[in-house]
């Protein structure tokens, strides 16, 4: 079936790498190996945890009103939280699973996996994080909008889990970006998965009054 | 006259269609892709060089997270390697789990990979919907077995670690009796399926020669009209001994590869049937060492992944552990091919064929 | 059943065509010198009988004082199988000549070889990393690439690739 031109153009493309017909992508890769370099660097500490956040004065008497405004916000906020679509590893299979028919992530609101990150509120990394995929974790995690929460499914994402002796994968993600959630479990059964969303549910309402941002990092 | 030049695009690492972290660039013009690189890497865990500091019995475990979607031919093939290296020999009962292990297995992959072959295409979930419900079934039998859904450490060398409960046979031929009319449902809805034809007949044509030189096994290969199956090529486990067809594409397009998939479901049910009939009692796992030296030297042992032939190369010294644990990955190799098949084609068809090639990070990494 | 040819038997065939390229014939493999290695695997591929189209996987492994290279081959004509093998003698710059004009399917998994181990591939159009980023330090996979802290960054390591 393969005829002359074929072999030709297949010896034409043996001959140069792709794409440098058109572009030299060596620049590019160059510089992804330096940000990998300076975020390997800068992550020696994980982010702590930064609690629920704080309160408005006690005492005010706006506070009734705000009290209860908060309270339709915060019920808002957890009960229709929007995933961004992050799947990294085994425990992104999980997840799927857990969106689908059987498990229903639906019943919790957060059905709508979200391609972009601007339009989700929550980014499950479930899965290792490896460093050279550490950049792209912190820049999706940037993109979100607040309030925005950050749930680490899996052993893996939590501390590395059996990688954490590797050199090549983030002993835990929270090294990357602040964690609110932590499921362990390798990976973790959709049950255990939708119990620690509903750990996340539990943290939101308790977590800071209307009009404060939930970061300050 | 304006001339359009081409531009560079990146279909980054955290995209919806790329099944895990494969990153493409992409060089388009207006919608047709003119050159594709794939940038792999984002998944690396450097699981070979972490089995070189395991035991042969604690490289089980981690082999488990390579290929996620079917960890039991994961498991399988490594078992198969080690026992090779250093001579294990495995009782009949424990064999024919196997079989009944990993073709269990290749139809909850087959299902998953499916499901997320339509979801490329824009049917937007429902088939998943309906694939992933019969593999909750079978990932219920394996729970039942071993206790794991996803990451199981079932098959190790010298056997099985667990026999199989008494309640298996009769849950097992509920669903095999069950299946088959839900695959015709399936069947009937996407297979002439307007939308269906139109976006993988023709698209992604890989050429028979191309396939065998480029060195992609599995639905891939077998799409393109090469009848390689190393269950029937060079049987391990007794598949010799199982009487079923290897289904075998014409074109070698995406519409080939999801036929090969489907009707390779349906010859599954036809082997566990013909393996629960003949599964002999006896030990389910032979007398091995937790910790044992196999004498220096190399092997090679590889199966039929439901991604293709997944080997491993394993070099001994002498100790306890591997000196080199390599694993040939099916998805890794198949994505040689990505370039001849992508270039020429538009942009949204991008997505159908990486869904169609069916590659799973975690092995394409490793 | 898939015919594996012994290291005798392959080493027979090869000694036809190339009399002085095989160094020593071991149990199911051969090792020949690796400058001959992509001349052996074109007539390997082409003669009608052996017919070798299929590549299904080439990785090196370091043995401290060399690398040793495998390459896994398989006919799907004739269904059988050999083992090739060609040694890459010290640390600092082993190479190997590139198949991947043989079989299109070694493209890939040379450059993992050359990523992870730092074997150069000869004649290989695009050898570049692939499982770690451009300006690594280092070759994981070698026995000498110790466990560096990421938190200082310290490798204690051979230099980097040139």
């Amino acid at each position: 079936m393969a005829d002359a031109a074929d072999m030709e153009r297949r010896d034409v493309e043996l001959s140069m790498p792709p794409l440098f017909q058109y572009y030299d992508p060596r620049e590019d890769e160059a510089l992804e190996g330096r940000n990998i370099m300076d975020l390997m660097r800068r992550s020696e500490e994980p982010y702590p945890d930064m609690g629920t956040g704080i309160y408005m004065e006690d005492g005010v008497p706006q506070n009734v009103a705000v009290a209860a405004l908060d309270d339709v916000l915060t019920w808002a906020r957890k009960s229709s939280m929007w995933p961004a679509m992050f799947g990294l590893a085994c425990c992104a299979i999980e997840m799927i699973t857990t969106g689908a028919s059987r498990f229903d992530i639906s019943r919790f609101g957060m059905e709508i996996f979200r391609a972009s990150p601007r339009q989700a509120d929550l980014m499950i990394v479930a899965g290792w994080v490896t460093w050279k995929m550490a950049p792209v974790v912190r820049r999706i995690y940037d993109q979100m909008a607040e309030p925005k929460w950050v749930v680490a499914m899996g052993v893996s994402a939590m501390s590395g889990g059996p990688f954490v002796d590797t050199y090549s994968v983030v002993p835990g993600v929270n090294l990357i970006v602040p964690v609110d959630v932590y499921i362990p479990g390798c990976p973790p059964r959709p049950e255990a998965l939708l119990a620690g969303l509903m750990r996340l549910q539990d943290r939101v309402e308790r977590q800071q009054r209307a009009g404060l941002s939930n970061q300050t990092r | 006259m304006v001339q359009p030049s081409p531009f560079v695009v990146n279909m980054g690492p955290q995209h919806p269609s790329t099944h895990g972290v494969l990153r493409l660039r992409l060089v388009l013009d207006g919608e047709s892709v003119l050159d594709i690189e794939a940038v792999l890497g984002y998944l690396h865990s450097s699981k070979e060089k972490l089995q070189e500091t395991h035991t042969y019995l604690q490289t089980i475990p981690v082999t488990d997270r390579m290929d996620y979607l079917s960890s039991m031919t994961n498991n399988l093939g490594c078992a198969l390697a080690i026992e090779k290296l250093a001579g294990i020999p495995v009782p009949d009962r424990a064999t024919y789990i196997r079989v009944i292990m990993s073709e269990l297995q290749r139809i909850a992959s087959h299902c998953a990979a499916l499901g997320f072959f339509f979801n490329d295409m824009g049917a937007w979930h429902s088939p998943l919907m309906y694939f992933l419900q019969q593999r909750e079934k079978v990932l219920d039998i394996f729970e039942m077995v071993c206790g794991a859904r996803l990451t199981y450490n079932y098959i190790r060398p010298g056997g099985v670690s667990q026999d199989l409960p008494p309640e298996f046979y009769p849950v097992v031929t509920k669903f095999l009796d069950e299946l088959p009319r839900t695959l015709d449902e399936m069947e009937q809805y996407l297979w002439d399926n307007e939308i269906v034809r139109s976006r993988t007949v023709n698209i992604g044509v890989l050429p028979r020669e191309l396939a065998i030189n480029s060195s992609v096994t599995g639905p891939v290969l077998r799409g393109s009209g090469v009848k390689w199956d190393i269950r029937k090529a060079d049987p391990y486990c007794f598949f010799d001994r199982f009487d079923f067809n290897v289904p075998v594409g014409e074109k070698g397009d995406c519409f080939d590869r999801f036929m090969v998939r489907l009707y390779e479901l349906r010859e599954s049910i036809k082997i566990l049937r013909q393996a629960m009939e003949q599964l002999p009692p006896g030990p389910w796992r032979s007398e091995v060492p937790v910790i044992f030296r196999p004498q220096a030297g190399d092997a090679y042992g590889h199966i039929e992944s439901p991604r293709g032939e997944l080997g491993y190369y394993l070099v001994s010294d002498g100790s306890v552990s591997p000196w080199r644990f390599h694993v040939r990955a099916p998805s890794f190799i198949n994505l040689t091919a990505l370039r001849e098949m992508v270039i020429g084609h538009k942009l949204a068809d991008v997505a159908v064929i990486v869904g169609s090639l069916d590659v799973v990070m975690g092995e394409v990494d490793r | 059943m898939t015919r594996s040819f012994t290291g005798d038997e392959f080493a027979a065939a090869i000694r036809r065509s190339f009399p002085g390229a095989v160094i020593q014939s071991e149990r199911d493999a051969v090792v020949v010198q690796r400058e001959a290695v992509r001349d052996i695997c074109f007539y390997l591929r082409d003669n009608p009988e052996l017919q070798f189209d299929f590549l299904s996987s080439v990785t090196a492994t370091d043995y401290v004082d060399y690398f040793e290279v495998v390459y896994h081959l398989f006919s799907i004509a004739h269904n059988h199988s050999a083992v090739l093998k060609a040694w890459a003698e010290g640390r600092t710059n082993p190479w190997v000549p590139s198949v991947v004009a043989v079989w299109k399917g070694a493209d890939l998994q040379e450059r993992e070889m050359w990523d992870l181990l730092g074997v150069r591939c000869e004649g290989h159009p695009n050898l570049k990393r692939i499982m770690m980023w451009e300006g690594y330090p280092g070759h994981p996979l070698r026995k000498d690439f110790l466990e560096f802290d990421h938190r200082t960054f310290q490798a204690a390591l051979q230099p980097t690739e040139s």
